[in-house]
């Protein structure tokens, strides 16, 4: 795997907020390397500052020192505007509570990225949406509406966006976490799949069980990296999902 | 990113939510219609006021005698006799004249066979019908011989007709009596309804001056003069040229008061067009009012309604639209929500303005800059508090508006 190219470096990445006149360290230095494939869980409890280390993979926000290279280019020197550009280009977010379009098609959803894309036709937006949705296995629920459909739906719709853009990584935040443990297996399963078609992916959990799934598992603990582990064998989400008793009511 | 797909987002976004879209442009249409309207309403009555003042004579100039004292006692209007036949004559050959006639009047009943009816012969020279405007309709204006002859003839006006001859016959060339005195009826007047006052201004019955005087009430003075000046912007000098000759002739002392009043049909405009400024005012007041809370009204829509889509905002840019984006979608929505508002509130106006003539016969004419100030008001602010809380939500974090409550 180590021949593969480089996605997402960072070095020393620290960050810290002023809460209140007190200086709060959410990052004291992190460091790693994840390649092109990887699926990795990022875990920590919460305050380990997980949240501010996916802030500043996803561009949102910027360190206060050290250094981040995503896809080989310095997010360090970029101005707000040009990571709005690269979160369009090569990022596909997915969050906790879908943060979907209220009243708006999944199809309109999914399209959205593209939208703020000027360089993608209306023709091409509507293909490309149309391929993200079939790839979540969405197809059937094209036109409709977000508030129409269960949680897993939506989470998948969102997911179909983040893919849309055909992004280097997926950066996903508890993507599993509003969802009951059926539809958490069917999500991770999906993500299962993304991952065997040479997505790289950034699953940022507190839920220890589903390291297991994952390709590598880094640990933060006090805003530090405190282990960072190879998993060869990762479980399959499709086996669990299949294990789990069937709703018969 | 092009602005094909920010109108298309814009769009998108309107149409979501139509409702508060709505109520959005509702603040607007009541703003810009109210405003409108009010105006409208001010503005036609002020121009019916003035109209039919103009139409009650231009440039006249009344003269009455006035504020003689007999031995300490203040006579009423009625009982002076300073002013007589020969006033009005030396008046004829002043140069700003361009009509003028003497005015004798006296009240009582006008008999035609079963019919009578209580009317004010009014005793003049033909001049009287230039200076108020009047037209003899059918029959003839009498003539100077007539009045030379204090002969027994009468102009009668529609509403003396209506009553005098119910019937309908033709009354030029009959007999009607006032008093005791048989007057000839020569000629009709042309109706001209009522006058702002409410006054009657075809309950009138036109005689000669000298018949008047001599038949009816045996008088060798006139009550009054009506002249009118050769032009508007000349009043103010004929009046002062009257008054120096009247003084001249009445051998009034350089400290003595004059012993006859001059009012002309200006200061009279001009009385009443203070009181329908006041009315606009006070229109423009009541509209400036409902412009203020209108236009707090869509702040605080636009304020609330951009402030509850800052999640939205925060996954716009999450997903990558820049500040600037944002921006502008917003800016469209509101420039959207303000425009179609201001010009459905401008048509609304329009429109209520029209029931106001049709329902409750008010005059109304609405002005351009009334519908120009209220739109651009209400459009105005409909684009800053779109705008503002915009602008702040495009300045947050991505991650703290994607997080926001």
């Amino acid at each position: 795997m180590s021949e593969n190219k480089e996605i997402i470096r960072v070095e020393k990445l620290r960050r810290e907020f002023i809460v209140g006149g007190e200086k709060v360290k959410a990052l004291r230095g992190v460091s790693f390397t994840i390649r092109e494939g990887e699926f990795v869980t990022i875990m920590g409890t919460s305050g380990s500052g997980k949240s501010t280390l996916l802030n500043l993979l996803g561009c949102l926000d910027t360190p206060t020192s050290g250094e981040y290279v995503l896809d080989g280019v310095s997010v360090q020197s970029m101005s707000k505007n040009q990571r709005a550009v690269t979160r369009n280009r090569k990022i596909g977010f997915v969050f906790q509570n879908y943060n979907l379009l209220p009243k708006t098609t999944s199809i309109e959803n999914v399209e959205l990225p593209l939208l703020y894309n000027s360089s993608v036709s209306a023709k091409e937006r509507r293909e490309r949406a149309v391929r993200a949705l079939e790839a979540v296995g969405l197809q059937e629920r094209l036109y409709h509406k977000s508030n129409q459909m269960s949680g897993g739906q939506q989470q998948r719709v969102a997911i179909a966006r983040a893919l849309v853009n055909d992004p280097v990584i997926i950066l996903a935040d508890e993507a599993t976490g509003n969802l009951d443990t059926r539809t958490s297996f069917s999500i991770l399963t999906l993500f299962q799949d993304l991952h065997a078609r040479g997505r790289t992916i950034i699953f940022v959990t507190h839920n220890p069980e589903l390291a297991e799934y994952s390709s590598r598992n880094i640990v933060l603990r006090d805003g530090k990296v405190v282990s960072d582990t190879c998993n060869p064998f990762p479980k399959s989400a499709r086996e669990a999902y299949e294990a789990l008793p069937k709703d018969n009511d | 990113m092009n602005l094909s797909n920010l109108l298309k987002i814009a769009l998108k976004a309107l149409n979501n939510n139509k409702l508060r879209c709505f109520l959005t442009m509702l603040g607007i249409i009541i703003g810009v219609a109210s405003v409108i309207t009010m105006l409208a309403i001010g503005q036609g009555s002020k121009n019916s006021i003035k109209a039919q003042i103009s139409e009650m004579g231009s440039n006249m100039i009344m003269i009455h005698p006035g504020n003689m004292q007999r031995g300490g006692v203040r006579q009423s209007a009625d009982d002076m006799q300073t002013l007589e036949v020969a006033d009005y004559e030396a008046l004829q050959t002043l140069p700003g004249i361009a009509a003028i006639s003497p005015s004798v009047n006296s009240g009582g009943q006008f008999v035609n066979g079963n019919n009578n009816y209580p009317s004010t012969v009014y005793g003049i020279t033909p001049d009287y019908l230039d200076i108020r405007k009047l037209k003899v309709k059918d029959g003839a204006m009498f003539t100077d011989q007539d009045i030379k002859s204090a002969a027994k003839v009468c102009i009668l006006g529609k509403t003396v007709v209506d009553n005098l001859f119910p019937g309908g016959e033709d009354p030029v060339g009959r007999v009607v009596r006032f008093g005791k005195i048989p007057l000839t009826v020569i000629g009709v007047l042309e109706s001209k309804g009522t006058n702002s006052m409410g006054q009657d201004q075809d309950d009138v019955v036109l005689a000669p001056y000298t018949t008047v005087m001599k038949r009816v009430l045996a008088i060798d003075y006139i009550q009054g003069i009506f002249a009118s000046a050769v032009n508007e912007d000349e009043t103010e000098e004929t009046i002062e040229a009257i008054t120096e000759m009247l003084r001249t002739r009445h051998k009034l002392k350089e400290d003595a008061d004059d012993d006859f009043q001059i009012r002309s049909q200006q200061e009279l405009s001009e009385m009443m067009n203070s009181t329908s400024d006041m009315m606009t005012v006070l229109l423009a007041c009541i509209a400036g009012i409902s412009l203020l809370v209108g236009g707090i009204g869509i702040m605080n829509i636009m304020y609330v309604s951009v402030t509850e889509r800052t999640r939205e905002i925060g996954l716009r840019m999450s997903i990558g639209a820049r500040g600037i984006d944002i921006l502008s979608q917003f800016l469209i929505e509101a420039v959207i929500i303000s425009v179609t508002g201001g010009v459905i509130g401008i048509l609304v106006g329009v429109l209520a303005s029209w029931l106001v003539t049709v329902i409750a016969h008010w005059p109304v004419y609405i002005q351009m800059y009334s519908v120009g100030l209220s739109f651009a008001v209400c459009t105005i602010t409909g684009v800053f508090f779109g705008w503002y809380p915009a602008k702040k939500a495009s300045n947050l974090d991505p991650i703290e508006a994607i997080r926001y409550e």
